[in-house]
């Protein structure tokens, strides 16, 4: 089963190394001749302004929150799902009280308006 | 093989970095994410005894799996008030945050 | 030394650089970067593990939802001028103390400890049996009160949070 891992460590080397080299050797070889038009931000072509990291809108951190609650439900309805075979109604029922109680915890957001855009 | 001890001590130093964090940091933020890595070495530490001397039973795992959910309660309500605190005071330093103070 | 032990050792000690870049890192973006790097070390030891699924979660919950959370914070809170201000408290030796005295507790209870070289099959043993385990999750004989409860932990979380977070209509600002 490690050897199976060993398959993603050997791919997460390489994805590594390829681009680590590609901007090593063009950092090595490329000539380099800076001035100051050449070395402003580009965007779209019109002059910049402002800082790069703007204060975001709360709505971001309530989409994210939204978004970790359902992802940690998985932990939990993974294995439920994968023993599904093997169960009985009672053990169904069970899974979907878990389920129904997460779901009230998103209509609650919902109600607060947690997941409107403004 | 890797010896338990190594998970064991590694996990301690961890938790110890972790701590230095929570107690060091001035930014609120930073406190969390040295609550964060002790809760990571918390896990290290029961997934290392399940695999090494209760593999055959089932406690461990959904120990863990209970510090995962712990962890995401604890990071949504600790950031969310961190942000509730910074609209009200507009500061994250955790020492400027004296209301209670009396 | 083992092919294994190799990659456990280089990944604890990029784990633990990350750790202590975490803690040290004078910009927050940059700490909560630092802090998903750790968080994949850690991915990577629950693999060595044999515990393949609890290393998929911990990328898919820790660095897909809760560091995104973070950075999110980080973004929210930020202020211009707060990088130049010292990143630790004038008792930070204090807490480097307490975190060295901790450590040196640790080490010599596990070295007191006779359990820490367990013998026999257990060390040989198996990976985790995911439909056990879910099993377990909803036998009544096994975890089904941990399971709702983490479901009711999580509603709670989430009212709390989105109560916090959420400006009051026409309020604060």
């Amino acid at each position: 089963m490690l050897a199976d891992w060993l398959y993603i460590g050997i791919f997460l080397i390489i994805s590594l190394f390829l681009p680590s080299v590609a901007l090593i050797v063009a950092g090595i070889l490329g000539p380099k001749k800076p001035n100051p038009v050449k070395n402003s931000t580009y965007e779209c072509g019109v002059e910049t302004f402002g800082e790069s990291l703007t204060q975001f809108k709360v709505q971001y951190y309530l989409y994210a929150l939204v978004f970790l609650v359902f992802d940690v439900e998985a932990i939990f309805l993974y294995p439920w799902a994968v023993a599904y075979q093997v169960q009985t109604v009672f053990y169904v029922v069970e899974a979907i009280i878990f389920v129904l109680i997460l779901l009230f915890a998103l209509w609650y957001a919902w109600r607060k308006g947690a997941l409107e855009w403004v | 093989m890797i010896p338990l001890s190594w998970y064991l001590i590694f996990a301690a130093l961890l938790f110890c970095v972790g701590l230095y964090g929570v107690l060091a940091r001035r930014n609120a933020i930073g406190i969390m994410m040295g609550v964060e890595l002790m809760l990571n070495a918390v896990n290290i530490n029961l997934l290392a005894f399940w695999s090494y001397l209760y593999a055959d039973r089932l406690n461990g795992l959904v120990f863990v799996a209970i510090v995962f959910v712990a962890a995401a309660a604890e990071a949504a309500v600790g950031l969310a008030l961190i942000i509730s605190a910074y609209r009200r005071r507009n500061t994250v330093i955790a020492e400027e945050l004296t209301m209670l103070k009396g | 030394m083992s092919g294994t032990q190799f990659i456990f050792l280089v990944t604890a000690g990029v784990t633990l650089a990350a750790a202590v870049m975490t803690v040290s890192a004078r910009k927050m973006m940059h700490a909560a970067l630092w802090l998903v790097l750790a968080l994949t070390g850690v991915a990577v030891l629950f693999a060595l593990l044999r515990s393949s699924f609890f290393a998929v979660v911990q990328v898919l919950v820790y660095i897909g939802a809760i560091a995104i959370l973070i950075i999110f914070s980080v973004m929210l809170t930020r202020r211009v001028v707060q990088e130049q201000r010292p990143r630790v408290n004038r008792l930070w030796w204090v807490a480097a103390l307490l975190a060295l005295m901790l450590f040196t507790g640790l080490v010599a209870t596990l070295a007191s400890w006779n359990g820490l070289y367990p013998t026999g099959q257990a060390v040989a043993g198996h990976p985790e049996d995911i439909g056990a385990l879910g099993l377990a999750l909803v036998d009544p004989a096994g975890f089904v009160i941990p399971f709702e409860v983490a479901s009711l932990l999580l509603l709670a979380a989430l009212v709390g949070a989105v109560f916090i977070a959420l400006e009051r209509k026409g309020g604060m600002q």
